[in-house]
């Protein structure tokens, strides 16, 4: 356990959650999770949420291809801007991305992915967009990052990156571009 | 930039280039939202719109209908007829009444041009313009203008003309705003009693044969010949305007380029253009139809976003 002290001093400075090399390591045994749960993805696919899920469900699905020697696994990105329950209570216009799921999820397994599991209101938003596209079988939710005790809706992770304790005043930064790295910051650090 | 410069949407004229281009991005998305098996979006479940019409419509009213219905706001609808206008009620106070119900916005479209400013000037609420008599038609250009850069990709240096009855119409106004600020060139065509005097001031050229007009352009806007307006003749006789600036399959299949022919409707097949081309390859006019329900979203959307809780 980290004593208090210490830790309030490390929130004086960026906390590095997850470097690189302990990225790709968390990225490689969520895909072998994915795997023992949904095999050979015959029935399964992947959803990356608009726009900071994507990243990582490409990452993922290239894992998973990487290990399941080049089996078919559909990808698709879904956007939840018109779902979102934050439409005209937000200061800052809600930026729309796109939409592209090219195969059916009806009676399908479908696991969304996202980068950061916060408040939770996203990924209810998710929920009901995906309902849109036809009724899966089964949802399920996989995140890099959880911090939880911060929800404001009774929801959580299927399968969990890495489990963080934040207060409101901190933002989990995702940065997937190359080798990538996760960082805790404080919203005045920038 | 993902928000609208304005409050309103009373005409083309008002708006940046940057915000067609955001109602256009914003478009792409709701006509994938309206093709897909579930055709509605929860957006704007908190809103109330109101369509009046003052003026008869069938596309025009359907499509904002739709859009509103898609969005999954709450739609009110009232046309002039049958309504306590025919009573003296003036326009400011019809529409507050309708605004003490608790409407957040209003579709309208009316007979005087200008309606739809003067109703943002009195009233509090966002306005969009359905068209206001001969003044501005937005969406329609908007819808246009997006079916244009749907088949083209692009609208910049896209040679169009818009044919026939200019004078009377505000789907041309709106038109050309919208071409000119996206970086088309545009023609008129057609005869000269059907263009205003001085349209060369808005920088477009007028020419008064349709061979040479098709010959120059890419895309042919094909307006119908508002025979309600035609308070005095214009043209000796329907005949004789289908023979000189009507477009037939024999005329499109003599020109040595391809040219996309575009309709706003109702079209009076048979006068501006013949079914064989309206129902041809050439013709956009369904897509435009199509079109015109997610470029509506979009507008209603973008607009709803700028409502303050």
């Amino acid at each position: 356990m980290i004593g208090t002290y210490s830790y309030i001093c490390q929130r004086m400075q960026p906390r590095i959650l997850l470097n690189s090399k302990v990225l790709d390591i968390t990225i490689k045994r969520l895909a072998r999770q994915l795997i023992e749960n949904h095999g050979d993805f015959e029935n399964t696919v992947l959803i990356g949420l608009q726009p900071r899920g994507i990243q990582l469900a490409d990452r993922l699905h290239a894992e998973l291809k990487r290990v399941l020697s080049g089996a078919k696994i559909d990808l698709g990105y879904l956007d939840v801007s018109f779902y979102r329950d934050d439409f005209r209570r937000r200061d800052e216009p809600i930026t729309v991305s796109e939409t592209t799921i090219d195969f059916e999820i009806e009676n399908k397994k479908v696991i969304m992915i996202d980068d950061v599991l916060y408040t939770g209101r996203t990924i209810r938003s998710g929920m009901d967009a995906l309902m849109d596209f036809g009724r899966p079988k089964k949802v399920e939710f996989l995140v890099l990052i959880d911090r939880r005790f911060s929800r404001q809706l009774p929801i959580q992770a299927d399968y969990v990156g890495r489990t963080v304790d934040s207060v409101v005043s901190e933002r989990v930064d995702v940065n997937l571009d190359n080798e990538g790295h996760v960082v805790l910051k404080t919203i005045d650090d920038e | 930039m993902s928000n609208l410069s304005v409050d309103h949407l009373l005409g083309i004229k008002g708006l940046s280039r940057e915000d067609i281009e955001l109602i256009f991005t914003t478009a792409d998305n709701f006509k994938d939202v309206i093709n897909r098996p579930i055709k509605k979006v929860p957006s704007l479940r908190d809103i109330t719109i109101a369509n009046l019409f003052f003026e008869n419509s069938t596309r025009t009213k359907l499509s904002f209908e739709l859009a509103e219905k898609r969005l999954s706001a709450d739609v009110v609808n009232f046309s002039a007829s049958g309504s306590s206008l025919k009573k003296g009620e003036t326009l400011i106070d019809t529409v507050n009444n309708i605004l003490a119900m608790k409407v957040d916005m209003v579709v309208m479209r009316h007979p005087n041009p200008g309606a739809a400013v003067f109703l943002s000037r009195n009233v509090n609420s966002r306005i969009v313009n359905a068209g206001d008599g001969a003044h501005e038609h937005p969406t329609q250009a908007l819808l246009d203008t997006y079916s244009i850069r749907e088949k083209y990709g692009d609208v910049e240096g896209k040679k169009v003309v818009i044919v026939g009855d200019i004078v009377h119409s505000r789907v041309a106004l709106s038109n050309i705003f919208a071409l000119q600020k996206l970086g088309a060139t545009v023609k008129v065509c057609g005869p000269q009693t059907l263009i205003p005097k001085y349209i060369e001031d808005l920088g477009v050229e007028v020419e008064l044969d349709l061979r040479k007009a098709l010959e120059w352009c890419d895309i042919a806007n094909m307006l119908r010949i508002q025979l309600e307006r035609q308070d005095i003749k214009y043209f000796p006789s329907i005949r004789e305007y289908t023979m000189t600036y009507g477009v037939d399959a024999e005329l499109l299949n003599s020109l040595s380029k391809e040219v996309t022919i575009m309709h706003p409707g109702p079209i009076n097949r048979g006068v501006e253009i013949t079914s064989d081309v309206a129902d041809s390859d050439h013709a956009i006019i369904l897509n435009q139809v199509e079109n015109g329900v997610a470029i509506r979203m979009a507008v209603l959307y973008l607009l709803a976003e700028k409502i303050a809780r």
